[in-house]
């Protein structure tokens, strides 16, 4: 008897946390999958800056960089901390834990395919760490993949693992558009009851609104990718010029899928940006409906901005001219949606909590990102920077703000909805400045490499008297070493993640007195989230309305 | 609980699949596109000329599939599922099976005419794009197997007609790109 019982506990136990159809159980396995990612990438970045700053050592913790290992390292850092550690952890991992939570309901609309996706994305995986052991090591092409470099295997000389790494991507969009159409039908259909479309928090239409880009952007990359894989494996010519084919079609159909990628990933930590400043100012968000639709302005632009990737590529002037414009034209409203989360700041109470400090970095650093750009969006000074470390620098103001800012935020907000406990503030701000600092001394230093003309991807500078520059080397180990202390710092993160999920105080329902659903249900939510389901009668951002007796007014309060 | 719903949760989830399909095979074809308006012969010299007369046969074999499916729906909007309903589906059903294998005849021929993946970048194009289709055919032939048994939930039934007038729908888009033009 009980025997059988014990049994049937454990079984219990596998099914909850490796096979549950539970979103927030979903979201969690994203959210630890995607962080082990990210430090995969960070352990990447260690090693190749490394190298960078000082050649031909011996890396602590990795050994002696060849040539073959510092393209894959690259290439794969980037691939990684976009595919496998951004969008799981800001797009699956926060979606699937606060949808259900915000808009009010029990769990997704299609539970078993929400399973799917996340099995989905761990094949995906575990097919991209098959490729640095097969023979020939893992795929160096750049994340770009250009052909025919990516198409050949004499050119790349990674027999093997280009087309898995080509393979493991495929498979993480599978995982994403099952996600997305979960998402979407979700926020369509289960919303609580009374809730109208203007009263959905900003996070979630992010969220969704990333989604749609996601599913509209991906289908010429799928298409880009089957072929790609065909020229690989059977010696098709859809790519080769010299049979008929065309290798700029690679980047047409990679960039129309890459430049929206861009506000996928940015989309979700505005919306938790928005959440935290909202929260933290105790005001109102300023012009809710202007943000939203600023925002599809950008999203449906951003589908025709692509080819100010290709601008050296040898693509037509006349043309180069068009995405010039239309690159300028997109910057208005992402500038729109800034001023907009500035007035809402502006006269608010404002209180520096950790999450508020890492929602106020995101918006700072985001806009050092987007202004670069523009220098790189004018087709006559993308020529000049075009491929230099000016363009690193200004995606890692722009990419790091989204990735690890963004995911600082959220973790920091929702931490105590997640796990039922609050994080170490001191510890929280400690790290919030450990990061800050020294993430702008890696990439201030890294925009004036590019002025001087610092070439990207190259293994070793003293390859190439011309680029070799032995004045430059300063910026390059000032560079490296805020790497290495930007990763140092992390530790307190985790520290304080660890120690907060077992001492941390023990959190109420609503710790930051907001106004959103998910503070409704106890803190952790149980199985089916809430005790009784509820309604909602305001928007989600009625702070320091006058006359009440409370400076908010949740959601779900009749009055 | 799933109150506010306009359109039921399997329609929804097969339309956003769709749009992600109709933007999938849109790529194929502008990439199709671009290629060909930059070649100089098209068709390429030495390759086989595609079968324009039979294969436009079997394209009405799969609009007939595609139109009885969407009468057995009306009626099964009125009556339910009854007897009538499940012969047309099963009918819908046997044409999009025999339009598939007649398409693998096909193919099985241009092969021998020396027609290929690797013989030109037409028959790449050609290949990739038909072949695309195909594999779409038969996953929503298998899925109508599927689904025969759950097909009283009206949801299901929407759902799998609209997957199947997709299929059926870009057939003809394909048909007057690849092999009229
Ligand atoms: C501490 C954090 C990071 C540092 C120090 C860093 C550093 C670098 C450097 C130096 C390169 C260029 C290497 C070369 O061209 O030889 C690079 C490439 C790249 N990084 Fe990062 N990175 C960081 C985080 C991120 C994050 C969070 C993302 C995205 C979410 C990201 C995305 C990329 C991409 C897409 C590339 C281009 C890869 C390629 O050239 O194929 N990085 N990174
Ligand atoms: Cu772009």
């Amino acid at each position: 008897m009980s025997e059988s019982h014990s049994a049937h506990y454990n079984e219990g136990l596998i099914k909850k946390y490796l096979f549950s159809t539970d979103h927030k159980i979903i979201g969690m396995q994203y959210l630890f999958t995607g962080i082990f990612m990210g430090l995969t990438g960070a352990f990447m970045v260690y090693v190749f800056r490394m190298q960078l700053a000082f050649p031909g050592i011996h890396v602590p913790g990795f050994g002696l960089v060849s040539q073959a290992a510092y393209n894959a390292l690259v290439t794969n850092h980037g691939a990684i901390m976009i595919f496998w550690f951004a969008m799981p952890v800001l797009i699956a991992a926060f979606g699937n834990f606060l949808i259900p939570l915000m808009i009010g309901c029990d769990d997704m609309v299609f539970p078993r395919i929400n399973r799917l996706s996340y099995q989905i994305f761990f094949l995906s995986v575990i097919v991209l760490f098959a490729s640095f052991l097969v023979p020939g090591g893992g795929f160096g092409g750049a994340w770009t993949a250009y052909p025919p470099l990516s198409a050949k295997a004499e050119y790349n000389l990674t027999p093997m693992g280009a087309p898995l790494w080509l393979i493991a991507v495929a498979l993480e969009f599978v995982a994403f558009l099952l996600g997305g159409i979960n998402f979407i039908t979700t926020l369509m259909n289960a919303r609580a009851k009374g809730m109208k479309m203007y009263d959905v928090p900003m996070v979630i239409w992010m969220i969704v609104i990333a989604s749609l880009l996601f599913m509209a952007s991906v289908g010429p990359l799928i298409a880009g990718a089957i072929m790609l894989l065909f020229d690989q494996f059977i010696g098709t010519s859809f790519y080769d010029a010299a049979k008929g084919g065309d290798p700029m079609l690679w980047q047409h159909l990679f960039w129309f899928f890459g430049h929206p990628e861009v506000y996928v990933v940015l989309l979700p930590p505005l919306g938790m940006a928005v959440e935290v400043i909202t929260t933290f100012s105790r005001k109102k968000l300023f012009g809710y409906k202007t943000f939203l639709h600023s925002v599809y302005i950008t999203g449906i632009l951003s589908f025709v901005v692509w080819a100010h990737h290709q601008f050296v590529a040898g693509i037509d002037p006349r043309m180069a001219n068009l995405f010039a414009i239309t690159t300028l034209i997109i910057s208005v409203p992402i500038a729109e949606i800034c001023f907009l989360v500035m007035a809402t700041l502006y006269g608010g109470s404002i209180s520096f909590t950790t999450p508020m400090l890492f929602a106020l970095g995101f918006i700072i650093e985001f806009i050092i990102g987007g202004v670069t750009g523009i220098f790189l969006g004018a087709s006559g000074t993308d020529i000049f920077f075009h491929d230099t470390y000016f363009v690193v620098a200004h995606f890692h103001y722009t990419f790091v703000p989204i990735a690890v800012i963004g995911f600082f935020i959220g973790i920091y907000y929702w931490f105590p909805k997640m796990f039922g406990r609050m994080m170490d503030e001191r510890l929280g701000k400690i790290h919030f400045w450990g990061t800050i600092i020294p993430f702008n001394l890696i990439f201030i230093p890294l925009f004036f490499l590019g002025m001087y003309g610092e070439h990207r991807r190259i293994y070793n500078y003293q390859h190439f008297p011309e680029l070799n520059t032995p004045g430059l080397y300063f910026l390059r180990e000032l560079a490296t070493v805020s790497t290495v202390v930007m990763l140092a710092f992390q530790t307190v993160f985790f520290y304080n993640f660890v120690r907060s999920l077992w001492k941390g105080k023990k959190a109420e329902r609503n710790p930051w007195k907001a106004n959103t659903l998910e503070w409704v249900a106890p803190s952790p939510p149980p199985h089916g989230n809430f005790e009784k389901m509820p309604e909602v009668y305001r928007g989600p951002y009625e702070y320091g309305v006058p006359g009440r007796s409370t400076d908010f007014w949740p959601q779900n309060e009749p009055n | 609980m799933k109150n506010n719903s306009v359109i039921s949760s399997p329609v929804l989830g097969v339309i956003a699949f769709i749009f992600v399909e109709t933007m999938l095979f849109t790529s194929f074809i502008s990439a199709f596109w671009i290629v060909r308006s930059g070649a100089i012969n098209w068709p390429p010299m030495g390759q086989p000329r595609l079968p324009l007369l039979t294969t436009g046969f079997n394209s009405l074999i799969l609009l007939a599939s595609g139109f009885l499916l969407y009468t057995g729906y009306r009626l099964f909007s009125k009556r339910g599922f009854e007897e009538r309903v499940r012969k047309i589906y099963f009918t819908s059903l046997i044409l999009g099976i025999i339009f598939f294998l007649f398409q693998g005849y096909e193919w099985a021929r241009l092969i021998r005419f020396g027609l290929t993946m690797t013989s030109s970048i037409y028959g790449s194009f050609f290949y990739l794009i038909i072949g695309f289709h195909a594999v779409h055919v038969l996953a929503a032939l298998f899925i109508m197997a599927f689904f025969y048994k759950k097909l009283e939930k009206k949801g299901v039934f929407s759902a799998v007609l609209a997957l199947w007038l997709f299929v059926v729908g870009v057939w003809p888009i394909l048909y007057g790109l690849v092999y009229l033009k």
